[in-house]
C-alpha cells in the first residue's frame, strides 16, 4: 500500500506562486451569474452539463439558454463546488461566453481553459487543473442542447486517442496528468505508468508532453 | 534569549570566557527542559525542530537497531515528519512497517498495539495528540503494555517514540509517566522561537546520528548550537507549562463554545475526540462546500484557519488523518481547524459563530452538491492494520 499523505503544513517555498490575482479574488469573493436553488425551476427548460464529483474536490454544473437562430448563448447559469480557482474560473466562463451578446455554440466549443486563466489574469500553477472542469461542463451542455433539439449528429463525445496500445494510456490521460504538475516523462508515468509496457510510444508521449506543458504553463517552464 | 543573538555571542565549544557563558547558559537550559520531562539533562537533545527530533528518533533509532531487528509499529494518523521517513525507510528495504488504524474518533487502540508486537520489533512511534483533529492519544497506557511485553519477553525493545510536538506546554510531558524511550518537541508550539526543537532520548540509547561533525549533544546532533533559540525554548516551555492548568481550563471554555456553536450549523461535525482532544482544537466537516474557498472567506473576514480539503495542499488527496477516521472525502474535502492561542478571546469565538453562516450559506448556493447526513457515517473507519 501506497499511504497518500497530505501535509497541513507544506512549503510554500517552490517558486511557485500561490497567489491569486486581483480578477480571481474578485470573481472568487462576487462570483457572477451562478443559479441559486429558488432559480432552478425556471432553468427547467435549459441545456444543463455536470462534470466532477464532491469526492474528487471538483463538481460543476452548468445551464445554458441558447437563441435556436443565433445559436448564440444568451445565458448561462453554474454551481460550483470546489475551491477558488475553480469557483472563479467559473464564474468568468460565465462573463466570457455571454458578453457581447452571447457565444455561438460553435465558438464556445472551443473555449479552452487557457482563455479562461488569461482573463483571470492566471492562476498558480498547480491550480490549474481546478479550472479545466468549467469549459467541460459547457461541451456537456451543449451536447444537452443538441440532444434535446434532436440534432444528434452534432453531439461532440470527447474520445482520448490511445498513445500506448498496451496500458491503454491516452492523449487526455497525459494531459490530465500534466495537469495534475507531471511535466517530465518521469512524472507523467509515476501517474499513468504509460510506455512502461511498450515503450515504442515514449517520444510521441514526450511530444504530448512538451505541448500540453507549453499549453498550460508555457513555454518558458522547464 | 536576546541577549544571546549579539551580546552573548560565545560558541559553546569554545573555551575561553564567551564560550564559557554560551556553554553554561545552554546547560541551564537543557537543566530547565530536564526537569519539565522529569528527565537527566543529558537525555535532552537540542535539534532544529520537531521534524528533526522525529527523524532522529526513527531513522536514527532504527539504524543503530537494525542487528536486532528491522519490525517498526506507527499509526495512519502520525506527522509526516514520521510517516514520510518510515514510508521511505520501507521502500528501501530497511524496515518492514506496521501501520495501525484509529477508530472513529482517530484514537489508536492499545490492544492493537500489543497484538502488532513482534520479536522483530524494535520501534513503535506514535504522537502524543493529532496536530490536525486534537485527539489525545493513551500513550501512557500504551508505554505500560510496551513495558509488560519487555519484562515478559525479557528484551529491551521495542522502543518506544512519542511525537509530543502538539502536547508540550499543554500537557504533562513526563516521560517517566508516559513510559517512552524517546519524546520530539517543537518551540514553536508554545510560542517559542521557530526553527529550534528537543529530543528526549533515554540514557544509554543507541542512536545513529544524521548530521555529524563536532560531537555536540551527546555526538548525537552535531553542528554549532542554537544559542539564542535553545534559550528562547527553554523559557518558553516553563512559562507554557506553569500557565498550563489556568490556560487549558479557559482553552477548552472557549474551544466548546466554539464546538458547540459550529455544530448547531447544518450538515456539519466534529472530527476528533470530544473530550480527549487538545485544549486548542476544532476541526469540524460543513458538507457540500469545499475547504479552500471556506478559508478564503474566513480569511477574508480576519478568521485564519487551515483546511484538510486537497486543494489547500500540495497533494491531490484531502487529509490522510480525517480519511483515516473514515470520514468521506467528500467530507474530508469540507474540513476546517480552528486552533485557539493566548490571544484567543471570546469575543473571538462569537465572532466566528457569527461569520460562519454566512460564509456556509453563499458558499453552499454556489454548490450543486446536496449530500445527507448520512454522508458523514457512510465510509466505516479502516480496521485493518496495513503492512509495508
Amino acid at each position: 500500500m501506497d499511504t497518500q499523505t497530505s501535509p497541513d503544513i507544506t512549503s510554500r517555498d517552490r517558486a511557485q506562486s500561490w497567489f491569486y490575482s486581483d480578477e480571481v479574488k474578485d470573481h472568487f469573493f462576487h462570483p457572477r451569474n451562478f443559479m441559486t436553488d429558488d432559480m432552478v425551476a425556471a432553468y427547467r427548460d435549459a441545456s444543463m452539463g455536470m462534470v466532477g464529483s464532491p469526492a474528487c474536490g471538483d463538481m460543476m454544473k452548468v445551464w445554458i439558454v441558447v437563441d435556436p437562430n443565433t445559436t448564440q448563448i444568451t445565458d448561462l447559469k453554474w454551481q460550483t463546488f470546489g475551491c477558488a480557482s475553480a469557483i472563479a474560473s467559473t464564474s468568468m466562463m460565465s462573463a466570457i461566453v455571454t458578453e457581447n451578446g452571447g457565444m455561438t455554440l460553435d465558438r464556445a466549443r472551443q473555449l479552452r481553459p487557457q482563455d479562461i486563466m488569461e482573463r483571470l489574469g492566471g492562476l498558480p500553477n498547480r491550480k490549474i487543473h481546478c479550472s479545466v472542469l468549467g469549459d467541460k461542463a459547457l461541451r456537456a451542455a451543449i451536447n444537452d442542447f443538441y440532444r434535446r433539439t434532436n440534432q444528434h449528429e452534432k453531439i461532440e463525445i470527447e474520445h482520448g486517442r490511445i498513445i500506448d496500445p498496451v496500458l491503454k494510456v491516452t492523449d487526455k490521460d497525459i494531459e490530465e496528468a500534466v495537469l495534475d504538475g507531471a511535466i517530465t516523462l518521469e512524472a507523467v508515468q509515476a501517474k499513468t505508468k504509460v510506455g512502461t509496457g511498450d515503450p515504442s510510444c515514449i517520444p510521441e508521449v514526450e511530444q504530448l508532453i512538451r505541448f500540453y506543458r507549453e499549453k498550460f504553463f508555457g513555454a518558458d517552464q522547464a | 534569549m536576546r541577549p544571546y543573538f549579539d551580546r552573548m555571542y560565545g560558541n559553546p565549544s569554545s573555551f575561553h570566557a564567551e564560550g564559557l557563558a554560551a556553554q553554561r547558559a545552554v546547560l541551564d537550559a537543557r537543566t530547565r527542559v530536564a526537569s519539565i520531562l522529569n528527565s537527566r539533562p543529558d537525555e535532552v537533545i537540542f535539534t532544529s525542530g520537531g521534524t528533526e527530533s522525529d527523524n532522529i528518533a526513527i531513522t536514527g533509532v532504527i539504524r543503530a537497531h537494525r542487528e536486532r531487528g528491522t519490525h517498526v509499529i506507527t499509526t495512519a494518523i502520525e506527522h509526516h515528519a514520521v510517516l514520510e521517513q518510515l514510508e521511505r525507510l520501507a521502500k528501501r528495504g530497511e524496515v518492514e512497517l506496521t501501520i495501525l488504524p484509529v477508530d472513529a474518533y482517530g484514537m489508536v487502540d492499545r490492544k492493537s498495539v500489543e497484538k502488532a508486537i513482534t520479536e522483530q520489533t524494535v520501534l513503535i512511534s506514535i504522537m502524543h495528540a493529532n496536530n490536525e483533529i486534537g485527539t489525545i492519544q493513551p500513550i501512557a497506557d500504551i508505554g505500560r503494555a510496551i513495558l509488560a511485553y519487555r519484562k515478559a519477553h525479557d528484551t529491551v525493545y521495542p522502543l518506544f517514540h512519542t511525537d509530543a510536538c502538539q502536547t508540550a506546554g499543554a500537557l504533562d510531558i513526563d516521560v517517566t509517566k508516559l513510559h517512552v524511550d524517546l519524546l520530539s518537541l517543537s518551540a514553536q508550539k508554545f510560542y517559542g522561537p521557530k526553527g529550534v526543537g528537543v529530543l528526549y532520548a533515554r540514557r544509554g540509547l543507541k542512536i545513529e546520528p544524521l548530521v555529524v561533525g563536532g560531537g555536540q549533544e551527546r555526538g548525537l546532533r552535531a553542528g554549532t548550537e542554537n544559542v539564542p533559540g535553545i534559550i528562547g525554548l527553554a523559557t518558553a516551555l516553563e512559562l507554557a507549562h506553569a500557565e498550563r492548568e489556568k490556560e487549558n481550563t479557559r482553552l477548552i471554555a472557549l474551544r466548546d463554545r466554539l464546538i458547540t456553536g459550529l455544530l448547531k450549523l447544518p450538515k456539519a461535525r466534529l472530527n476528533g475526540h470530544p473530550t480527549e482532544r487538545l485544549p486548542n482544537n476544532a476541526n469540524v466537516s460543513f458538507l457540500d462546500v469545499e475547504g479552500e474557498a471556506m478559508i478564503l472567506y474566513l480569511d477574508a473576514k480576519g478568521i485564519r484557519v487551515s483546511t484538510g480539503s486537497a486543494c489547500a495542499s500540495t497533494s491531490l488527496d484531502p487529509s490522510h488523518v480525517i480519511l483515516a477516521t473514515g470520514l468521506s472525502y467528500e467530507a474530508a474535502h469540507g474540513s476546517i481547524r480552528f486552533t485557539l492561542g493566548h490571544a484567543t478571546t471570546k469575543e473571538d469565538v462569537m465572532y466566528v459563530i457569527k461569520q460562519m453562516p454566512v460564509i456556509l450559506k453563499l458558499l453552499r448556493s454556489i454548490s450543486p452538491v446536496r449530500l445527507d447526513m448520512a454522508h458523514f457515517s457512510e465510509t466505516p473507519a479502516k480496521k485493518k492494520s496495513s503492512q509495508i
